[in-house]
């Protein structure tokens, strides 16, 4: 094998030494790849937003400090991007949360059906997040949309509802859909959760006389502290870089009520030809991104209870 | 006390139903419009179940000829696209992951930790963020709308997802099989090909599928590395259309339908891998 040492003549390596060779051998490829599309990328990408980075084949790049951070940070669509991105982190992952905690407790008290209702949850999850805008888009349709047509024979609607121009609804609708397709990974993880913990803690509660509320709240929810805690990492790391279901379902529209900070980067940097300013957005994105995970990583790998 | 009981299992039953129609009631207008005519779909109140149903959308997609329109021509094409993309970077991820991952978990070489949480971080890293310097060096090698720059590109978020999860699944392989094998004088690969690998199969699996739809579900950067119709994937092809052709919703409908059907299916058939490989992928490392 070549990982042998190649002269008779060395000493022979110790087997850990050989060990560490064979794994560095094994690990290599994955860390190679990880190094040009990730690591590379986004060092080049913090060079690339120090300059002034028209797009186009011939355009010459001129190096211009700390300005398109200036110019990002002194732009008016900048901070209104930013606080609607966090509207719809915030608003989205709370009702993922509590939706998704309210079903893992629904199917952990065994209603009936409770195992096609877990079975159901899979489906919106692996439905792709563009179909998935797709089909929202189509029941917000104004003129033949499901929306519409139910509101209007349950009668609460007198004619129908352009909802996709209404610039206080559409990014409340971009967060119905959202809620749709990922609320289910939540609920799923939870139930998994819930389904983990000893029984006997509840049933002394409960002999104890507390009710199921009580007994919700005070016991489940804090063995579940850690589950939920990741869970809302996640989700929080997701949503905060939403793009795919924002092009699909408004483009960012209407008059930029849905235009998030990843649709913000995409503009800059592929439809307004403005690389450097692209280039500065997207890592604060990453560095907003790196900070999390590195929370995410302290609550996983707490120092106890790490090998 | 027995009736009390009665009372909250179907107070609870009840509370299923909201839940099963919020998730059942987009998908079932979704196949409605899917096996819709163009006339019945641009109908006034909407028919909720179409009085003729039709399977010509899907026809067209399958069947494509020069009299149906651009979109069924372009599904086929994409949904051939995005099984070729997702199938290569599950191999790919299978083969490198696997290898990188065992090491990880199971050899001490003194940058296990480090790398380990690496891989977290870029997991989380947004596509965002990586693009612009991938694009200009996609173009200036005139890699755009060739499949291998998304193979590669999608490897950023597949490759630490799959090598997470193997990692997860290889910490619960038994290290007695190990040290007999050792023993016995299998080398470490070896040892991993013959004695880990096997026995990893369910692993295998749902990364495999963890992947998978993954793949099938990107969209970033399969927007942006792709211009032409026959370099597009599946979720492009939608997008491209959706805004363009509002004539031929009913077709667009059929195509995500279809879109739909491999990740259902994949993880309605691996769902007892689902929830464990979420709860690997997001609560151990």
């Amino acid at each position: 094998m070549a990982l042998e040492s190649p002269a008779a003549s060395k000493a022979p390596l110790s087997l850990r030494k050989q060990d560490a060779r064979t794994a560095w051998f094994l690990v290599a490829p994955s860390l190679l790849i990880m190094l040009g599309i990730t690591l590379w990328p986004v060092i080049s990408t913090l060079i690339l937003s120090f300059f002034n980075a028209p797009s186009g084949i011939n355009q010459t790049r001129t190096f211009v400090g700390f300005s398109n951070y200036i110019g990002m940070l002194t732009d008016q669509t900048f901070w209104e991007t930013i606080w609607r991105t966090l509207y719809f982190t915030g608003v989205s992952v709370v009702l993922e949360l509590g939706l998704g905690l309210a079903i893992a407790q629904l199917i952990h008290s065994r209603p009936w059906g409770w195992q096609f209702l877990r079975l159901s949850l899979i489906i919106p999850w692996a439905v792709p997040t563009i179909v998935n805008g797709a089909m929202w888009r189509w029941i917000y349709n104004a003129d033949f949309g499901a929306l519409n047509g139910l509101l209007m024979a349950l009668g609460l609607i007198k004619h129908y509802v352009p909802w996709l121009t209404m610039t206080n609804m559409a990014m409340n609708l971009v967060i119905i859909a959202d809620v749709w397709h990922t609320m289910p990974f939540v609920a799923l993880v939870l139930q998994a959760a819930l389904a983990t913990l000893p029984e006997d803690l509840d049933e002394a509660a409960a002999v104890d006389g507390a009710n199921a509320w009580q007994r919700f709240w005070q016991i489940r929810v804090p063995l579940l502290r850690p589950a939920i805690l990741v869970a809302l990492i996640v989700r929080t790391v997701d949503a905060f870089r939403v793009f795919d279901i924002v092009y699909i379902i408004t483009a960012g529209g209407p008059a930029y009520k849905t235009l998030t900070i990843t649709y913000l980067t995409y503009l800059n940097s592929f439809t307004f030809g403005k690389q450097g300013t692209g280039a500065a957005l997207s890592f604060l994105i990453s560095a907003v991104t790196i900070t999390l995970a590195l929370i995410y990583i302290r609550i996983l790998y707490r120092p106890e209870e790490t090998q | 006390m027995e009736r009390r009981k009665f009372g909250t299992k179907l107070l609870y039953s009840l509370l299923t139903i909201p839940v099963l129609v919020f998730i059942f009631f987009p998908l079932l207008w979704l196949f409605s419009a899917s096996i819709s005519t163009q006339v019945e779909l641009f109908t006034v109140p909407p028919h909720w179940i179409p009085q003729h149903p039709t399977l010509q959308n899907y026809a067209d997609i399958f069947f494509p000829s020069q009299a149906a329109s651009s979109v069924p021509r372009t599904f086929a094409v994409a949904l051939l696209n995005s099984l070729k993309i997702a199938s290569a970077v599950t191999i790919i991820c299978i083969l490198v992951g696997s290898l990188a991952a065992y090491a990880l978990v199971r050899i001490p070489f003194g940058a296990n930790r480090t790398i380990q949480l690496g891989m977290i971080a870029t997991r989380m890293i947004p596509e965002v963020s990586l693009i612009l310097p991938l694009f200009i060096i996609a173009s200036s090698l005139d890699l755009i709308n060739k499949p291998i720059v998304l193979i590669l590109t999608y490897m950023s978020f597949a490759l630490p997802y799959a090598i997470w999860l193997m990692a997860a699944y290889f910490q619960t392989v038994p290290v007695d099989l190990e040290e007999a094998a050792r023993l016995d004088g299998c080398s470490r690969l070896g040892i991993l090909f013959r004695v880990v690998m096997p026995i990893s199969v369910p692993g295998l699996v749902s990364t495999a599928m963890f992947v998978f739809l993954l793949a099938w579900d990107e969209f970033f950067y399969a927007l942006i590395f792709t211009s032409t119709l026959a370099a597009k994937t599946v979720p492009v092809a939608i997008a491209e259309f959706i805004g363009r052709y509002v004539v031929n919703v009913n077709g667009m409908m059929a195509g995500g339908i279809l879109a739909a059907i491999p990740p259902v299916l994949v993880a309605l058939i691996f769902q007892r891998y689902i929830v464990s490989g979420m709860t690997a992928g997001a609560v151990k490392g």
